[in-house]
């Protein structure tokens, strides 16, 4: 059997997640390309619960619960500790939800990120607090609907662009990436792997409940999230230089809202509203692409 | 390493909340009201109900077909939506 991915399975079977969750696919991903010898640090969010209840584990790695905010900063601890004993041939790994990174986690992130510290900062993204009921976060997206931003007051201001707030710190490597699109997944995460410094990594994880969607639609929605330009996969690297990973022709944005209940309130107003800022953005990114292409063509291949 | 983890006493407990023991001790299968079932006829052994199962449920066998882990498999349907053939149907747990 020829794997496009690698066929090492380090988390395994058993864990706690939802059907269909994309944060499970998104760690089973993450840790074929990043392999056993790998600590990661959870701070209070889904994957904390998704993992197992002492004196079981999931991951299959060393990995340490850390609190709400702190992610970032326990991850350059470990990095500090494992670089004085000589260990550096082990990835640290902070590995947070996006209230964890968006909000109450981003003081302790951009310190990291300030001192450059080498790790590697995984954001599995699926915007909102699930753990502890869908409320609201910065990374949830205009329009949805949570328990703290119902129907009639679905939420009204944008999702954060974390993306440019960690490149504005120079950071060596961002990029986002799917669970839909494995391949490119890994090759981003060995990439991370293989260059020094604070990388960080923006993952679109689809979570059914939360989205109010059904399980089995869990892997096409965040394809259409990529395919509807809402979701664009694609890198920035030193903080300014821009890559599309991708650039799929358009599919109308109805199809990724749909099929989600967090979504069924908007009118076709709301919905053209919607589009419009997607637009704004992924035009954006293109001109940054644009842009940068000199940088990569120097590069040769990276 | 999968087997439950049984103290006796409280000097056998570890001084420190640790992983000792993996979580394949939790049998996530019976959580399942649809079950996946594989159609050989049709399928084309590609890989791709391996690749997207969030539960590492699925197996390749020696024979590049799929195998389904029942013991674990907690029926999201994932592998049936992705499936290029439509070689898995869900079908009801009796
Ligand atoms: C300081 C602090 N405030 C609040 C909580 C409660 N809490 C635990 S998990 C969580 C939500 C986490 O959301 P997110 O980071 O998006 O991860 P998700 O649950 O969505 O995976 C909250 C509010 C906490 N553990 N610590
Ligand atoms: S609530 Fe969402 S993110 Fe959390 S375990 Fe369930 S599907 Fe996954
Ligand atoms: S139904 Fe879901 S859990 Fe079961 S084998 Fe298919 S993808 Fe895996
Ligand atoms: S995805 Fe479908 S065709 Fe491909 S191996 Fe699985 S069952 Fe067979
Ligand atoms: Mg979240």
């Amino acid at each position: 059997m020829k794997y496009t991915i690698p066929a090492e399975e380090v988390m395994c079977s058993g864990h706690k997640a939802c059907q269909g969750c994309g944060a499970a696919l998104a760690m089973r991903y993450a840790l074929k390309a990043l392999g056993p010898r790998t600590i990661m640090t959870f701070p209070a969010c889904c994957w904390s619960v998704i993992d197992g209840p002492f004196p079981y584990s999931a991951v299959g790695v060393p990995l340490f619960h850390t609190a709400f905010e702190t992610a970032a900063v326990v991850a350059s601890g470990i990095r500090a500790g494992l670089d004085a004993r000589g260990e550096e041939d082990i990835n640290v790994v902070a590995w947070a939800g996006d209230g964890g990174t968006f909000d109450i986690g981003i003081q302790a992130l951009s310190g990291t990120t300030e001192r450059n510290d080498n790790i590697i900062y995984v954001c599995y993204d699926n915007e909102a607090y699930m753990n502890t009921g869908v409320q609201r976060s910065s990374a949830t997206p205009w329009g949805a609907v949570t328990s703290t931003t119902p129907a009639r007051h679905f939420k009204q201001e944008r999702k954060k662009d974390m993306m440019a707030i960690l490149a504005a710190h120079s950071i060596p490597y961002t990029a986002s990436a799917s669970v839909a699109y494995p391949e490119d997944f890994v090759k981003k995460l060995n990439y991370a792997k293989s260059i020094k410094g604070t990388k960080f990594l923006h993952i679109l994880a689809s979570c059914p409940p939360g989205w109010r969607s059904a399980p089995e639609l869990a892997v096409q929605l965040a394809r259409l999230a990529v395919q509807t330009h809402v979701f664009p996969l694609y890198e920035i690297h030193e903080g300014r230089y821009f890559r599309m990973s991708m650039n799929p022709k358009k599919k109308p944005i109805t199809e990724y809202l749909k099929p989600q209940g967090r979504f069924r309130h908007l009118t076709e107003e709301q919905v053209a509203d919607m589009d419009r800022m997607v637009d704004e953005r992924y035009e954006y990114l293109l001109e940054q692409a644009e842009r940068s292409k000199p940088y990569f063509e120097d590069k040769k291949g990276n | 390493m999968s087997e439950e983890i049984k103290w006796t006493k409280e000097s056998d407990m570890p001084l420190m909340a640790m992983s000792m023991g993996r979580m394949t001790v939790n049998k996530t299968g019976s959580w399942r009201n649809l079950r996946p079932v594989v159609d050989k006829d049709k399928c084309n052994k590609c890989g791709i109900c391996w690749k997207f199962c969030p539960d590492v449920s699925i197996k390749m066998d020696a024979e590049d077909y799929p195998v389904v882990d029942l013991e674990y498999c907690k029926g999201c349907g994932i592998c049936a939506t992705e499936c290029p053939k439509d070689a898995i149907t869900m079908v009801k747990e009796s």
